[in-house]
């Protein structure tokens, strides 16, 4: 195993591993916020068909209860289109993670900058399935599938929110006097690793909760 | 109380403010090894509350809410409080110096995660101005649901356990990243101390255990608080998935009480047997086997429940494995006594006591492994004897080990062995006299959580011993106050290496200086010290070169007292969240743009 | 083992209690407890001959230290295990085998506690023998051993080994205990209330509360139920616990295996709240001649001979929005059916004995006798709408109502 030489000062320097302390670090937070978004996942699994023996609307997908059919409430080309939207952003995290590291400040700063409006204008889409799914009389306390849906997607939403935050600061931060210092290579690519993160858990509850019936 | 803090950590800078802007390991380990030993004090006197009421059949001393409320805080002020941060104490202030390094991975995120520890430990104690939590330290739904326990008790709770949860879960990645990355060159994983080893597993657990937690938490408090329903069965939800999900991190979290427990037995062990821990490598892979087996046994505390015999059998037999890997260690621990010319410190007392107790512990725990069995131990004072042995015989017992072993590294100051022994003898036999009683209670059929018990049911003589028990408990507790507090007030006397121990922290002074070591050993074996000793190989040269340490930082308390201002808004008023959410975001400005360097 | 006589004395065990009102200890004199205790342990003591035998010279080669600790040994696990033993004639003793799943589930137990006893002792008797042995002394070395791969292995096995044995007994119990009831089973409904039990009789059309009557060596089929909170179903001598969950139907099945006059006790043991320890339960196991007239009496309509003066005064006082007495226009199902009231032993899931005196405590005010009791006070001292005579009315047709 490792034998580098690990004197470390505080912040750390040279490791054990050679990878760098912070980026360790994110990697092992993502590794908690999985089990974070397992368990969600695993609840609504556990909800999934309690809604459609209840039968108390509105329900996920089309069913027939009764003889009397409901029409599913999840709107799956309105939801691909916010899904692509995401999946550019990554696109967009990529841009920026490579001007970063190839001292390319600007590419830095408009691919950071592309990279939250793409983040926004998913929240912007989730914005209004939430309200869409009001009107038609699914809120948190309607049934399960209210509740198990706003939460996991609204956590996850709340995800995207603090990763625009997130590049948010750093963009504002980079235009200081001396941007983000030594180590902005460093910066943006852990940054990077939180966004794609954030992505990846969208496209697996994307397919739990649209695509599986 | 500056005074004896001030003492514990030789600071180089004095005064409150030192303490509260310190990014120092050493203090912060300082700081939390206080906090937890004072909340254990507290969490003790709850006890003692309970036990004087059950010391004799239908006792008038508490009624029956201010009761549940005492079980429900003493368990939370022992787990959470007492027993979690005591540990961290010692993984702050030991690992860094373990694994020859100059401080953790990121010093102001260690101090964040012990001062969002003091708010979340705050939120929760400060419950008992308002209403405590009643609802015992599992809470099962739906007894802590709005519609049956209305008060504000069970928010307090899921609030104070949020924040505890994250300041955690900040600590256990700035571990996971310290052992991994800022080891001395030379140590290699299987070099590292069995201490670095659980530490190590501990911090891998609670950054896999308390995701769930926080899910079950957050469900609760959207069902308290805006209306869902995850847990109310007549509108569909199920209290079967809270025990679930609270289980699945229930169980990996006893472990994480015990770990640190068994790592510090297996430094004090070698050390006074003067020989080298008996299969090193044995007692590592079963810490790493029992960490990987409390994944997969939560549903033991379930068998009652209902579930299907197939889920039950399966669930009893990993849980009876469970045996296996543990019993490995005792046995390694057993041989490392055997041969050895052993010293009977007070530590070593601990060490050794900790051995038999927790296997006491364990037996009982295997008896309950067996669902038949199990259906007359469930809720009965057997699994409270159960608990209280591995509880208080295993990690109790194991940092009072290390409490008297470390004491002179972290003070330079040595803990009267006299008075010691006293502490020791006395809290042993307090400690059987109150918990063994309760395995004959168990099988009597008393339940637990009962607030008051029938006479002519043969209860009152156990329940009488028991309580005196705790009472001698708690004086052999007060003898330890008294030599704590003799001991910082003397003047040091303690040698680099008081103890012949083979470990790194004991190649430095004691106290050790700010930064640690004046230079970074190179190791070569698993017991650094005793084979650079036997092979005549001399401490590095001190080269001389400036050693550059953090500065302190006021950020860290500042975003603590953020995300506790968050959680008490919840409690509150949306408008105490807002503003905490504003604090703690301008602290982690201030955090990214302070100069460390 | 069970002793009825100073069971019978103590009979409605609540009797002295005073749970509010600060009476409070009761009578209980742990001085005459301890005298007891010790008598026994004595007594324990004797019987196992353990005296003599020490005494006798015994010829152990070793150092002094662990021939004596050997000595010390075997009547130091002796007398744990008779102090052990004392728990077991308690009136909720586990111990105390009188019901089909009690028996099956000890087949697996006395397994698995000598298995524990040997280990307990075996650690034991290692930690201090060890201790004891390799003490620093002038002269020793400590032998520098880092291990050895065949005792690693050997200690594997062991425990492996004994895992195993407890296995099987356990599968065993556990796959029986779980088998279906026989088609002739009686059938139970336990329904869990905070804080009380009811119980009914789907096919013989009883319900009644706090006292479960069943026969003797008959399988009963219970469906387990809750109202509110998650409770548990447990009579100790009788079977183990199963829990009462709500939005959950859980089955257990088991037979008592001796009817005999004085009730077997239970309790809830999952918390519940506020009255948990004041959750309780009898079980009356007859003959199957006496379950029968039992049953037939329960399940006629409130008896004929009641004063219909009493049940008029009755039914004009708020109890009927609780409560029900079949044959009247009481249906209330907020609390325990009261049909045939009269014929309990205790009420409030035996807190009081059934008598005038405690029938007016309860029904004054129930929650100073049993804290947190959904039913309100009654009585016009206590907040309620009802004057003294009314309530003494209404406490007559309640013991009528055999
Ligand atoms: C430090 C904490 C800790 C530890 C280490 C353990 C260890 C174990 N626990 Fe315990 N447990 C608790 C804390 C802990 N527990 C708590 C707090 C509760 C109650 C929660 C609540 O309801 O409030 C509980 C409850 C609990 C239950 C549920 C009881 C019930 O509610 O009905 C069960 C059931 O299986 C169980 C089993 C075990 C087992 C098998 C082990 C094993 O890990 C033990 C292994 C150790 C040994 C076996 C001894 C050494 C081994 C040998 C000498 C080898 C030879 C021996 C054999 C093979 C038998 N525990
Ligand atoms: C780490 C865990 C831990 C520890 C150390 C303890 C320690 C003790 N526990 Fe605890 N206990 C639990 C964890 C722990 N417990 C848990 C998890 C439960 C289950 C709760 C539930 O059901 O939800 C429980 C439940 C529990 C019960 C059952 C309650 C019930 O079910 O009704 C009882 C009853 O006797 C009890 C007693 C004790 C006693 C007497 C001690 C003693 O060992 C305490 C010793 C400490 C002292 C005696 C303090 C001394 C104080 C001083 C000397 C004060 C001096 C102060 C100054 C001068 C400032 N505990
Ligand atoms: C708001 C509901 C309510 C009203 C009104 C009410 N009760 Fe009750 N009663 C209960 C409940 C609930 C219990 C069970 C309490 C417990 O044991 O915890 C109970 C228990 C009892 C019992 C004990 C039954 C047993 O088997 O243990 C008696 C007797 C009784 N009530 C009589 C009365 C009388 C008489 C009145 C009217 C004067 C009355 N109750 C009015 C709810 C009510
Ligand atoms: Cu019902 Cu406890
Ligand atoms: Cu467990």
């Amino acid at each position: 195993m490792a034998h580098a030489p690990a004197v470390a000062h505080g912040g750390g320097h040279t490791t054990s591993t050679g990878t760098e302390n912070r980026k360790l670090l994110m990697w092992i937070f993502l590794g908690s916020e999985c089990l974070f978004f397992g368990s969600l996942i695993a609840t609504y699994l556990v909800f999934k068909h309690q809604v459609i023996e209840r039968g108390i609307g509105p329900f996920p997908v089309d069913v027939t209860i009764d003889g009397v059919s409901h029409h599913g409430i999840l709107d799956i080309p309105l939801t691909s289109t916010s899904t692509f939207v995401l999946l550019m952003s990554s696109v967009t995290m990529v841009l920026a993670v490579y001007g970063a590291q190839h001292a390319r400040m600007k590419m830095m700063k408009l691919g950071l900058l592309a990279t939250m409006v793409l983040g926004l204008t998913f929240l912007g889409f989730q914005v209004y399935e939430f309200r869409t799914f009001g009107h038609e009389g699914l809120n948190l306390t309607t049934n399960l599938f209210g509740a198990t849906f706003f939460v996991l997607t609204g956590f996850h939403g709340t995800h995207v929110g603090v990763g625009v935050l997130y590049l948010g600061s750093m963009l504002a931060a980079s235009f200081r006097r001396n941007g983000l210092g030594r180590d902005t290579g460093a910066h943006v690519e852990i940054a990077g690793l939180y966004w794609h993160f954030v992505d990846i858990v969208w496209i697996v509850i994307f397919t739990v909760l649209y695509l599986i019936p | 109380m500056a005074t004896v803090a001030g003492t514990l950590a030789q600071p180089t800078h004095t005064g409150v403010w030192s303490w509260i802007t310190t990014v120092d390991h050493k203090r912060i380990g300082v700081l939390y090894g206080v906090s937890g030993f004072s909340f254990f004090l507290w969490g003790g006197l709850l006890a003692l509350l309970m036990r004087t009421q059950l010391a004799v059949p239908n006792g008038t001393v508490i009624e029956s809410d201010r009761f549940s409320q005492l079980f429900t805080m003493h368990a939370l002020t022992m787990i959470f409080l007492a027993i979690m941060p005591m540990g961290a104490g010692f993984f702050n202030y030991m690992i860094p110096l373990m694994i020859g390094a100059r401080d953790v991975a990121f010093p102001r995120l260690n101090a964040l995660s012990y001062w969002t520890f003091l708010g979340g430990a705050s939120i929760l104690s400060l419950s008992f101005f308002f209403e405590a939590p009643g609802g015992g330290w599992f809470n099962y739904a739906p007894l802590s649901e709005r519609p049956y326990s209305d008060g504000s008790g069970i928010d307090f709770y899921v609030v104070g356990l949020l924040t505890l949860g994250l300041s955690s879960l900040m600590a256990a990645l700035n571990f996971a990243v310290t052992i991994i990355n800022l080891r001395a060159p030379g140590m290699t994983m299987m070099r590292m101390p069995v201490f670095v080893w659980m530490t190590f597993v501990i911090s891998v657990l609670l950054i896999l255990a308390l995701p769930p937690l926080t899910v079950g938490l957050i469900q609760l408090l959207f069902d308290r608080q805006f209306g869902t329903h995850f847990f109310i069965a007549t509108e569909g939800g199920d209290p079967l998935l809270w025990q679930h999900i609270f289980w699945v991190f229930g169980h990996p979290e006893v472990y994480i009480l015990i770990l640190p427990a068994m790592g510090i037995v297996s430094e004090v062990l070698p050390t006074f047997s003067r020989k080298p821990l008996f299969g090193y490598p044995a007692v590592v892979f079963s810490g790493i086997a029992i960490a990987v087996l409390s994944w997969v046994v939560w549903s033991h505390h379930m068998f009652t429940t209902g579930m299907g015999s197939v889920p039950r059998a399966v669930f009893a037999v990993n849980t009876m494995i469970i045996g296996v890997p543990t019993g490995i260690k005792v046995f390694n621990w057993l041989a490392t006594l055997y041969g050895g010319s052993i010293r009977f410190t007070t530590a070593m007392y601990f060490a050794v006591a900790f051995i038999a107790t927790f296997t006491i512990g364990g037996i009982s725990g295997v008896m309950h492994a067996s669902p038949p069995v199990d259906s007359q131990h469930q809720d009965t004072y057997f699994v409270v004897a159960h608990l209280h042995y591995v509880l208080f015989g295993g990690a109790i017992m194991g940092i009072f080990a290390g409490i008297y072993y470390w004491f002179p590294k972290m003070t330079g100051r040595f803990l009267s062995e006299a008075l010691g022994r006293w502490h020791f003898w006395l809290l042993f036999i307090g400690m059987n006299m109150t918990f063994f009683p309760m395995h004959f209670l168990g099988i009597a059929g008393m339940p637990r959580r009962i607030y008051t018990y029938d006479d002519g049911l043969d209860w009152g003589f156990w329940n009488m011993f028991a309580t005196i028990g705790s009472y001698v408990i708690a004086v052999s507790l007060l003898i330890f106050l008294v030599n704590f507090f003799r001991s910082v007030r003397q003047e040091p006397t303690a040698e680099a290496n008081p103890w012949n121990a083979p470990t790194l922290e004991w190649g430095t002074s004691s106290p050790p200086p700010e930064h640690d070591f004046d230079a970074i050993y190179t190791v070569r074996a698993r017991d650094p010290l005793w084979y650079d000793r036997d092979h005549g190989i001399a401490p590095p040269e001190v080269t001389g070169e400036h050693i550059h340490m953090p500065p302190p930082s006021y950020y860290p308390i500042l975003i603590a007292i953020g995300i506790t201002l968050l959680g008490v808004g919840a409690l509150s008023h949306l408008a105490v969240s807002a503003l905490g959410g504003v604090i703690a975001y301008y602290g982690v400005w201030g955090w990214a743009l302070e100069p460390t360097d | 083992m069970y002793d009825a006589a100073p069971f019978a004395a103590a009979a409605p065990r609540r009797l002295t209690v005073g749970v509010a009102d600060g009476t409070g200890t009761g009578g209980w004199d742990w001085r005459a407890s301890v005298a007891a205790r010790v008598g026994t342990v004595a007594g324990a003591w004797e019987g196992t001959g353990v005296r003599a035998r020490v005494a006798a010279p015994r010829r152990t080669p070793g150092r002094p230290r662990i021939r004596a600790l050997r000595r010390g040994l075997v009547p130091l696990a002796l007398v744990v295990l008779a102090v052990a033993l004392l728990g077991c004639d308690a009136p909720m003793s586990t111990s105390e085998i009188e019901g089909s799943w009690n028996k099956e589930v000890w087949k697996p137990y006395w397994v698995i506690i000598w298995l524990a006893g040997i280990v307990f002792v075996a650690i034991m008797a290692a930690t201090i023998v060890l201790s004891l042995m390799y003490r620093e002394r002038p002269g020793r070395e400590a032998r520098q051993i880092h291990g050895n791969t065949k005792f690693e292995v050997v200690w594997t096995i062991i425990p492996v080994v004994i895992v195993l044995v407890m296995m099987v007994p356990t599968l065993d119990s556990l796959f029986k205990l779980d088998e279906e009831p026989p088609a002739d089973a009686l059938k139970v409904e336990v329904i869990g209330h905070q804080w009380w039990f009811e119980f009914r009789y789907p096919e013989l059309d009883i319900v009644t509360a706090n006292e479960l009557h069943i026969p003797e060596g008959r399988v009963v089929d219970y469906a387990l139920r809750s109202v509110d909170v998650i409770h548990s179903f447990w009579v100790p001598q009788l079977a183990g616990k199963v829990d009462m969950v709500p939005g959950r139907d859980n089955r257990m099945a088991f037979s008592a295996l001796n009817a005999r006059p004085e009730p077997y006790l239970g309790q809830c043991v999952e918390f519940c709240g506020t009255s948990h320890a004041n959750m309780r339960f009898r079980v009356f196991v007859h003959t199957a001649e006496d379950f029968e007239r039992w049953a037939r009496e329960q399940a006629a309509p409130r008896v004929s001979s009641v004063s219909r003066t009493a049940e008029e005064a009755f039914l004009a006082a708020p109890c009927l929005g609780c409560h029900t007495v079949r044959g009247t226009n009481a249906a209330g199902i907020a609390g325990p059916n009261l049909t045939h009231v009269g014929s309990r032993t205790t009420i409030g899931s035996g807190m009081l004995e059934n008598t005038p005196a405690e029938l007016r405590r309860w029904i004054a005010n129930s929650s100073a006798v049993k804290p947190g009791s959904k039913m309100p006070p009654m009585a016009q001292s206590a907040g309620g709408t009802l004057t003294d005579e009314q309530i003494d009315v209404i406490i007559g047709y309640l013991q009528s109502l055999k």
